[in-house]
């Protein structure tokens, strides 16, 4: 039921060589990022990501991630190299791009329905047509019903969705999703991997998503780049072509997942040591 | 969501505003004991008596009744308000203005902070002989004796409040590309108002310790007059009238700010 076809080097890999395609949205091109105190937090790093495709960052903490992952937003500027999102260099955060933030940077003081709304609102969007819009992807999330509610009314989960739906209603073409599942259980957590799935399916929009967990790494992603330990620099791009048609728990049992999930995690273990 | 849950939580929606109404109605009544209570004290206080100067708390209303009735409290407030208010309103404006500026920019938060601390940290009630001196006894020392005292803790507390805005609120809003004055206006000021207005409460309360300083210290007029006066011919209900007056005047004054503050910029903490 899983048919898998990866790709697995073993050295470093330079996939701007080998899988430059007319459809990769976002060029990460030589990557260097010290910070000040001389930690150098991401070493050469050249990436492409292919348009409509759900890409994992994966690796060991401290590695440098969430730092990769500003710098695609724009948030952050990089010691060296560029970062090109369809075609054009960045140089602070664009339309194109949206994020989903690890704390949820909700604001406390607003409702739901402002918080969704408050990237069109900043946009100058009229207050009717941004308010439809909201409660489409307060819908999409699955918070009808809640529109009115406030941050300290949600729970973690909850919170989370709002800042999903934030992100999904300024209609960017790539979500940039740093460890969004990280704060909520593990029930929750599946819920909103189905989500995620589903959303990918309907929104056709690029996902950079950032994780911890190795299972949902495989689970998720069309494309899984591992990084090694800081500085990090790609250590090996994985492609699990898992085919979703199963129930989530078929998929989760089956042998090639599993196989995978194994493959990884004896590749990351070595920056365990 | 499956229909269980939703069904649930549902029913939870439609309870909350009984519960919230059921535990707003039973602070008031704890809040009413406590004060009933105060109140019992010190009329048992007053009748043991602990001090020939101490009066019961229903010969204190009495007086203040007496007061209120022949109009010389009305005109006391009338005196005392006005440095007041115009030392509070002058404060706030400046003194907000003054620290969100400190918060937003390195340069005059160099020039400013110094200057405040040293304020803050300085026993000011003892300046205010000087100010008489400079400005002799009128209106303005009085208003000037109630701005040394509630500007440098409205200035700080709003640039403690602007400096440590929420980093990650900042950078949501930078994101979603928000520009530097909806930076300001969105973000920085309503997730620095609750600090602000602690500052602006702690501000007022402050004012009015110094229109009574200086009521005291520069002439006996409005509140601090008719204090120095009832104690002067011995009367002391009226003298503890007269000060509960202006306690009882000051912390309505800050319920009612508090009240500003949360219906104009903090609607989640009705909840
Ligand atoms: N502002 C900063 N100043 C100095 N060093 C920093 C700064 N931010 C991050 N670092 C360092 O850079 C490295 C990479 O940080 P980053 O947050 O990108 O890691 P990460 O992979 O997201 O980690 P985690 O999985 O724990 O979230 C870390 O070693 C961190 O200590
Ligand atoms: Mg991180």
């Amino acid at each position: 039921m899983v048919a898998v076809s990866r790709k697995i080097s073993a050295g470093p890999v330079f996939p701007g060589a080998e899988m430059a395609s007319p459809e990769s949205i976002i060029t990460v091109k030589g990557i260097n990022k010290v910070y000040p105190g001389q930690v150098h937090a991401l070493k050469d790093v050249d990436l492409d990501f292919p348009a409509g495709a759900l890409t994992t960052l994966l690796g060991p903490s401290g590695c440098g991630k969430t730092t990769l992952l500003k710098i695609i937003a724009g948030l952050l500027a990089p010691t060296t190299g560029e970062v090109l999102v369809k075609g054009r260099a960045v140089t602070g955060p664009g339309p194109e791009r949206a994020f989903v933030f690890q704390d949820f940077a909700l604001m406390p003081w607003a409702t739901v329905l402002r918080n969704v709304a408050f990237g069109l609102e900043l946009r100058n969007v009229a207050p009717k047509e941004r308010q439809d819009i909201a409660r489409h992807y307060i819908g999409e999330v699955g918070l009808a019903g809640f529109e009115e509610k406030y941050p300290h009314e949600l729970s973690g989960g909850m919170r989370q969705r709002v800042g999903l739906a934030r992100a999904l209603a300024v209609n960017a073409d790539v979500l940039l999703l740093d460890e969004p599942f990280s704060a909520v259980d593990e029930q929750t957590r599946r819920k909103f991997q189905e989500d995620l799935l589903r959303l990918r399916e309907t929104e056709r929009k690029t996902f950079l998503f950032v994780t911890h967990s190795i299972e949902e790494a495989v689970y998720l992603s069309d494309r899984i780049v591992l990084l090694s330990r800081r500085p990090g620099r790609i250590s090996q791009i994985i492609e699990p072509k898992i085919d979703r048609s199963g129930s989530p728990d078929e998929i989760r049992r089956d042998q090639a997942y599993l196989d995978i999930v194994e493959e990884i995690w004896q590749g990351l273990r070595q920056f365990v040591d | 969501m499956d229909a269980r849950i939703d069904d649930v939580v549902a029913a939870r929606l439609a309870a909350e505003p009984d519960e919230r109404a059921r535990s707003r109605r039973q602070l008031l009544a704890w809040r009413l004991a406590s004060i009933a209570l105060f109140c019992a004290a010190w009329e048992f206080a007053g009748r043991i008596p602990i001090n020939l100067a101490f009066p019961t708390f229903l010969e204190t209303v009495e007086a203040f009744g007496e007061m209120l009735a022949d109009g010389t409290m009305l005109r006391a407030y009338f005196i005392t308000l006005q440095p007041l208010v115009i030392g509070v309103v002058l404060s706030g404006i400046i003194g907000v203005s003054a620290g969100v500026a400190m918060g937003l920019r390195k340069s005059v938060e160099w020039v400013g902070a110094p200057v405040f601390i040293v304020l803050q940290a300085a026993p000011v009630a003892a300046l205010i002989p000087m100010v008489t001196f400079i400005y002799g006894i009128g209106m303005t020392a009085k208003v000037i004796s109630v701005c040394l005292l509630a500007l440098p803790v409205i200035v700080l507390n709003s640039y403690k409040a602007v400096a440590n805005v929420n980093p990650s609120l900042l950078a949501m809003c930078r994101c979603f590309l928000g520009n530097r004055l909806q930076q300001i206006v969105k973000i920085i000021l309503p997730d620095a108002s609750p600090v602000i207005f602690a500052g602006l409460r702690l501000g007022i309360s402050a004012g009015f310790i110094g229109i009574i300083l200086a009521e005291l210290l520069i002439t006996p007029t409005g509140i601090g007059d008719l204090i120095t006066y009832h104690r002067a011919v011995a009367n002391y209900a009226h003298m503890y009238a007269s000060i509960a007056s202006i306690i009882v005047f000051s912390a309505l004054t800050l319920t009612l700010l508090q009240w500003v503050e949360v219906t104009l910029f903090r609607p989640e903490k009705q909840r």
